[in-house]
């Protein structure tokens, strides 16, 4: 069991941001998180590998106590159980593939682990590469492997495949997900991709405002949600009166849609609002494209 | 014909700066670099201190305290019997000092251009931060280390203000190169002070050019 409840008073874009967060999690969990950018998820997974320390709280895997802000334990990140994945893959650049996976093993540990991880990951061919030589998704692939030779008790993911195109980025989800069950560990990913959460993990943590506004599995949070089969959520941008309707401007995704509502319930939208257009009531019209 | 002994004293001062400052300057560009406070800003003051000052002031002041009638002085004579003004010791100290900057400054930018994740990835790896320097941060600035190390060897052998204060003239003992060149030119013998510029000049100019040719190669291997 992974349990964190963590406070931290933070210094975003547009002023302060307070993240007050508390979670349970399961062991050999897949864990995602998700919310706008300024949300926290970063701070959030930079605390529990304690890079960044956090004002108030406690830090919890199995039963072992990595943070607790009253009695004063802050264990140090080279002591803590912890895998981290980064975004811009922090290879290092003086070693080749190999010796990079190799880095993360003591002095005493069998490096049998290394094949195992060269194979699961399609590295093999590739051990005595230079990391300069290689494309992005093989650069996280190595990221991967080096995270997990240490066989840690909790994997963290920042955004891994954020930077990789759509192709690599499928086959990768699935060597993420081989090494998740065949390691057994705890994870947490930070994602935006909505498909990837699904894909990946059992229970996703929706981030907003540097608070937990949801923790559930992301198919109530995404999909088949009662709110979600006739409303559409997006940015207002403008009401406009037109007799006796408003003329409502919503960006959803990439795309502006107009859209004929009644009088709006909120008087002082705002331009970046986040609001819901339900849709009872009047058939809407469709069309192939 | 001139006395060779001026140019081996000046390598020598060179050699012995760049290996002390060397081993100096890399914990101290370290602990800079980390998280910065008002202590750091002060410390990183005074390293720069040396490329903005006349080296006169530089040597004024390590002349009084290296003076036997001061207490710091004093306190070295007594204690440990070394007296450093006039001295090779002295020198070396001074041009330590002097040459602080120079070794400091490339070692800094180096480490400060290193993405943070480098640094953040070996230690989730537990690594420690002798094991962190030593493994993944040192070996990717080595175009850093080396600019530090060659422009510290060339500074040193330009030297001449500091010598000359804190230094004197000791034939075999301060007598470095700069300062015979400027003996020579007083005592009217131009000749023997062409072969001692000469020589100064053929010794900068072939190791800026191993510097920046060497740097050449390390940045063609090194993509970061």
């Amino acid at each position: 069991m992974t349990y964190f409840s963590l406070q931290k008073r933070l210094h975003a874009a547009d002023g302060i941001l307070s993240l007050d967060v508390k979670c349970e999690i399961e062991d050999a969990a897949f864990i995602s998180l998700y919310g706008a950018s300024g949300a926290g998820k970063t701070s959030l997974l930079r605390m529990l590998a304690g890079f960044m320390q956090p004002d108030n709280g406690m830090i919890k895997v199995n039963d072992e106590v990595w943070f607790d802000s009253e009695n004063k334990i802050n264990i140090v990140p080279q002591r803590r159980s912890v895998g981290f994945v980064f975004q811009d893959y922090a290879l290092f650049p003086n070693m080749n593939v190999e010796e990079n996976i190799l880095f993360a093993l003591g002095k005493n540990d069998s490096k049998q682990i290394i094949e195992e991880l060269l194979e699961m990951t399609g590295l093999r061919g590739l051990r005595n590469k230079k990391i300069q030589m290689l494309s992005g998704g093989q650069k996280q692939r190595v990221a991967l492997a080096r995270a997990v030779a240490r066989k840690p008790k909790l994997l963290l993911l920042d955004e891994p495949l954020s930077a990789i195109d759509n192709e690599m980025r499928s086959n990768l989800q699935q060597t993420l997900l081989s090494i998740h069950s065949h390691y057994k560990v705890t994870a947490i990913i930070v994602s935006h991709d909505i498909n990837e959460i699904v894909k990946l993990t059992s229970k996703t943590i929706h981030l907003k405002n540097g608070i937990i506004e949801e923790y559930a599995p992301p198919n109530e949070i995404f999909l088949n949600n009662s709110r979600a089969q006739n409303s559409l959520k997006g940015l207002f941008l403008s009401a406009e009166k037109n007799g006796s309707m408003y003329e409502v401007l919503l960006l959803t995704g990439e795309q502006v849609i107009k859209i004929n509502c009644n009088e709006p319930d909120a008087k002082d939208l705002q331009k970046g609002d986040e609001i819901e257009v339900s849709f009872k009531g009047a058939p809407a019209f469709l069309r192939k494209l | 014909m001139i006395e060779t002994a001026p140019i081996f004293l000046t390598l020598e001062l060179a050699f012995l700066t760049t290996i002390i400052l060397f081993f100096l300057s890399i914990p101290l560009a370290r602990w800079i670099s980390n998280k910065k406070n008002i202590f750091k800003t002060f410390a990183e003051v005074i390293v720069s201190l040396p490329l903005v000052l006349p080296p006169t002031v530089i040597g004024f002041y390590l002349l009084l305290a290296f003076s036997p009638t001061n207490s710091f002085g004093k306190f070295l004579e007594n204690y440990f019997d070394v007296r450093l003004a006039f001295s090779f010791g002295g020198l070396l100290i001074g041009s330590v000092i002097y040459s602080l900057p120079f070794m400091v400054h490339p070692i800094l930018s180096g480490l400060t251009s290193l993405p943070d994740s480098l640094e953040e990835a070996s230690y989730s790896l537990g690594k420690t931060k002798t094991q962190t320097l030593l493994s993944v941060l040192l070996p990717n600035i080595k175009p850093s280390l080396l600019t530090g190390i060659v422009l510290t060897f060339a500074h040193t052998i330009g030297e001449f203000g500091v010598v000359l204060m804190i230094g004197g003239n000791i034939p075999g003992k301060t007598n470095v190169a700069s300062i015979a060149v400027y003996d020579e030119v007083e005592a009217l013998n131009y000749h023997n002070a062409n072969i001692y510029a000469a020589v100064l000049i053929a010794i900068s100019v072939t190791i800026l050019f191993l510097l920046y040719f060497s740097n050449r190669k390390l940045q063609e291997v090194k993509i970061l």
